[in-house]
């Protein structure tokens, strides 16, 4: 079996388990209340935190620069789902902006 | 006083689910697409690529995947950095677990595979409406299986127009945009703008920590500070 294949596998296996883990290893869990109300954040938190980097990453270091089209863009699709809370009109327009500036 | 509205049906939930996942796909397809061409290049199998998608089932990490194989990154790092990468879904797993208690292994089975970022963020909001628990679970089934099928078959379309997406297009962007689209409209108070805020922030001074263990530092101190907020 090739490299990649022990990889795919196991990274496929512990995926799963982590996925799992609260629904069915862990059933039982009770969690105290506090962690119950912090749980509310986690969509929020976790998307940001992956979306953010995204933006500003370019040429593998962070540019805050209004030259840098990633981060234009994502600025411009953060308003439009502010405002519309529609993810087509966020995702077409955040993807017709970054296309736009790459040809400037 | 207002009767609880009764449940919705299995069908009802599913096709919903269905019908919340679909804006979603706009950008989940072209970033599908785009790992199917990176992994071609990187020199996996076509059968490897595809298989992946299946297998791992987790976008991000298997982009990150395909550029380790490219720099020739020792197999156990690469596992290491798929797991920790991951690891943010145990907190959808938790986030979910009191709502999905009632049901059987097989169903948590199931859910659990399907537990994706993007069908977690359309389903959450489905349970944070008021009505009953119910058939929600069809919901989560409805979109985590839109978007399985959708990934299946954007990696195809990638594997098999190959070269005729140059990257350099920088297609990989609507997967940003996707959780811009996502992440956004669930900032409904002052708290979880905080919350967004400063796992932002976290995110980018972490970046650099070894195993993108940077993200889930992130994802801890953002649930922190929303909680912090709440109590002050």
């Amino acid at each position: 079996m090739s490299e990649i294949w022990v990889v795919m596998l196991v990274l496929g296996v512990l995926t799963f388990a982590i996925r799992l883990s609260f629904t069915v290893l862990f059933g039982r869990w009770q969690p105290p209340e506090i962690i119950e109300r912090g749980l509310r954040y986690v969509p929020v938190a976790v998307l940001t935190a992956i979306f953010l980097p995204e933006l500003l990453l370019q040429d593998g270091a962070f540019s805050f620069s209004l030259a840098n089209p990633r981060l234009i863009a994502g600025l411009a699709a953060v308003l439009v789902a502010w405002r519309t809370k529609n993810a087509v009109w966020t995702i077409a327009l955040g993807m017709a902006v970054f296309l736009l500036l790459g040809l400037i | 006083m207002d009767r609880q509205t009764p449940a919705l049906s299995p069908a009802r939930e599913f096709l919903n689910g269905i019908k919340a996942e679909l804006p979603i796909l706009l950008g989940v397809t072209p970033f599908g697409m785009i790992y199917g061409v990176l992994a071609l290049s990187a020199g996996f199998r076509p059968f490897d690529a595809q298989a992946m998608s299946s297998v791992v089932f987790a976008g991000s990490s298997q982009f990150m995947l395909v550029q380790m194989v490219e720099l020739g990154t020792p197999a156990i790092m690469m596992i290491l950095t798929g797991f920790v990468v991951n690891l943010r879904h145990a907190l959808y797993s938790a986030s979910l677990a009191p709502s999905l208690r009632h049901l059987s292994p097989l169903w948590k089975f199931i859910l659990s595979y399907l537990l994706t970022d993007e069908a977690y963020a359309v389903t959450i909001m489905r349970y944070r409406e008021p009505d009953e628990v119910g058939n929600k679970h069809w919901h989560l089934l409805g979109s985590g299986l839109a978007l399985w099928t959708c990934w299946q078959l954007s990696t195809a379309a990638g594997i098999f127009l190959g070269a005729q997406v140059p990257p350099s297009w920088g297609l990989d962007f609507t997967l940003a945009l996707t959780f811009i689209a996502l992440a956004v409209p669930a900032i409904d108070d002052r708290h979880a703008l905080l919350s967004a805020l400063s796992a932002g922030a976290i995110a980018l001074l972490a970046y650099n920590l070894p195993y993108k263990l940077g993200l889930f530092a992130a994802a801890i101190v953002g649930i922190s500070v929303g909680i912090w907020s709440e109590r002050r």
